[in-house]
């Protein structure tokens, strides 16, 4: 498919060097040496860090969700850069002890804080932002909301250097990375796990970074649409890919086999709403009964599954 | 997820984009709790030189202990008016938004019981307040305790664009067995983005435009049933359940109208079975 990306610059790439300018100025930028996070090498050259199954708090510092980095001749490219600015530090600590070449391109598969609030790192290597058309948009309506939180999770300290940066490329569908000799596969997502879904196939190793479309052992949140998560996890099953790094769960994992217990945990969902609503029950009747049997399957699940259902039943009552 | 500003010394209020923002600052030594030093606030800004008391048995709120979904979270608040005293209007505010009040339910009938549900946006932990008024002027106030959302659910739109194309589209959801004469609860969803006129555009460094849903009349054989004035505190694509007492053949009509000045309307036909 063509490309069909929306180039920003000039003029994102002046407000971005304004705020590269304004970090520098006030002394804020990385830290001389930061601790580097352990990565695994999933296949030559794609390099992976596996978050924890917790929430952000002061000892996780926002290391969450899984982030990494791809490895071409020429470039480098980041494709989430972890749920801090410390998380952030440590990613870009781990790329410079794999190799030199140039961070060119930092992509951010969706707005959540876990796989973003880490850009603010790579602001010396001036890459192009690269996410998907909504993200901004959907940023503008959380950016605020996000800091805040981060700030009362984590604490003023740290939550001192948190930028939201907007992104430098936006891809409206198709885009393809060249990182030498090396080609990303970029994919925009109509809404699903939010509504700025975006994923990246490395076609030298087959292997797909699905962001959070796949999550594995930790319980998913739905913050776009259920259907519309479960209609896009149908077009992913046929992308060929030999191995998939989840947004959360392990590393990687085999390709489309891991997204077997998503499927069915988010098609419990539907049908037991469904079955609420058709017996003219309620949000909280809803919240109290459908998939409770899949508890014991996810990390999380007390504090995911009750926010899935009521979105869920939002949702759904349009039908 | 977010920490409630714990201290309160100046309230101001201020117009933007059509919408009257509560902001916090300063600090102050306070003796009460901070929930009841923030309600002291809002009885001056809403209900001012008036004396609000406990509800008592006249009005009840549900509310979860924490919202789920920081943009949908499901209250209802039940009246039961009795000896004499009807129960008129119903007032729901959500304490530590930026726009506390949500809403307003006005009661034709203020001497039969009224249930409402209806669904907020919580933006931390907050009380929410339900305050009656009755038709021998008394306001009676009950609230609930309700934590933020975790996770990082925020109360904004999840699909922005299909918000916009379903704006005004209504539906209303009836029980299967509908008596004459015999209340029903009917559930009205209007599809609306609600925009909060609060997010900030980051890049263009502006605030999009509040645009939300500010009125509700709902009409049964064009006499009234419910009146709604509500702000962007209730949840994109608002949803009300309410009373209603069937005759045989009926007709419910809805008219909406948004801050932009946009008006929806809807009409459906109500058959009930003989009552007898």
């Amino acid at each position: 498919m063509a490309a069909a990306a929306t180039f920003l610059r000039p003029s994102a790439r002046a407000a971005l060097a304004g705020v590269w300018l304004s970090v520098w100025l006030f002394g804020a930028a990385a830290p001389a040496t930061a601790d580097p996070l352990p990565v695994f090498e999933v296949a030559p050259g794609v390099f992976v860090h596996a978050g924890r199954h917790e929430e952000t708090d002061a000892t996780n510092a926002g290391d969450i969700a899984n982030c990494g980095f791809v490895v071409g001749d020429d470039a480098v490219a980041v494709i989430d850069s972890g749920g801090s600015p410390i998380v952030g530090h440590r990613l870009r600590e781990a790329i410079r002890a794999h190799t030199d070449r140039p961070i060119r391109y930092v992509v951010n598969t969706h707005m959540h804080p876990d796989h973003i609030l880490g850009n603010v790192a790579f602001l010396p290597d001036q890459p192009d932002f690269v996410a998907h058309g909504n993200l901004q948009a959907a940023l503008a309506a959380r950016g605020e909301h996000y800091r805040q939180a981060f700030d009362a999770a984590v604490g003023a300290a740290a939550a001192a250097e948190v930028r939201i940066i907007p992104p430098t490329l936006a891809v409206a569908d198709r885009l393809e990375l060249d990182l030498g000799g090396r080609v990303l596969d970029l994919a925009a997502w109509s809404v699903a796990h939010s509504d700025n879904d975006l994923t990246v196939l490395d076609r030298r190793t087959k292997t797909l970074w699905a962001g959070d479309l796949l999550f594995m052992e930790r319980a998913p949140a739905i913050d776009g649409s259920v259907l519309g998560w479960l209609r896009t996890l149908d077009a992913l099953a046929a992308v060929p890919a030999a191995r998939v790094v989840p947004g959360h769960g392990p590393p990687s994992s085999p390709w489309p086999d891991a997204a077997a217990d998503l499927r069915r945990y988010l098609g419990r969902v539907v049908e037991g709403v469904r079955e609420v609503q058709a017996a003219h029950g309620t949000i909280q009747q809803a919240v109290d009964t459908v998939a409770a049997d899949e508890a014991p399957r996810w990390r999380l699940f007390e504090s995911y599954n009750p926010r899935n259902v009521t979105a869920a039943f939002a949702e759904l009552e349009w039908e | 997820m977010t920490t409630p500003h714990r201290t309160i010394s100046t309230l101001s209020v201020t117009a933007l984009a059509g919408a009257a923002w509560l902001c916090l600052s300063g600090a102050g030594a306070l003796a009460a709790s901070p929930q009841e030093e923030r309600w002291d606030l809002l009885r001056d800004m809403y209900f001012s030189g008036r004396t609000v008391e406990d509800a008592g048995p006249l009005l009840s709120l549900e509310a979860p202990k924490r919202a789920n979904d920081a943009a949908v979270v499901p209250i209802r608040i039940v009246t039961a008016p009795g000896s004499g005293v009807q129960v008129t209007a119903v007032h729901l505010i959500v304490d530590e938004n930026p726009v506390p009040m949500a809403a307003t339910f006005r009661f034709p009938h203020g001497d039969s019981p009224q249930a409402i549900d209806t669904r907020l946006r919580v933006n931390a932990y907050t009380n929410i307040t339900a305050v009656a008024e009755t038709s021998d002027g008394r306001l009676l106030r009950t609230t609930q305790f309700v934590k933020a959302s975790g996770g990082c659910s925020a109360p904004a739109l999840k699909n922005a664009q299909l918000a916009v194309a379903r704006m005004g589209k209504m539906k209303l959801n009836l029980p299967d067995n509908i008596v004459a004469g015999k209340p029903l609860t009917a559930q009205l969803l209007i599809s609306h983005p609600n925009y909060t006129g609060m997010q900030y555009d980051q890049l263009n460094h502006y605030f999009i435009p509040a645009h939300y849903v500010k009125t509700v009349a709902i009409r049964y054989n064009g006499a009234p049933v419910l009146d709604v004035q509500s702000d962007i505190s209730m949840s994109e694509d608002p949803s009300i359940h309410f009373s209603l007492v069937p005759e045989e053949q009926g007709t419910l009509d809805v008219t909406a109208e948004d801050s932009n000045g946009r008006v929806f309307q809807e009409s459906w036909p109500i058959r009930a079975n003989s009552g007898s």
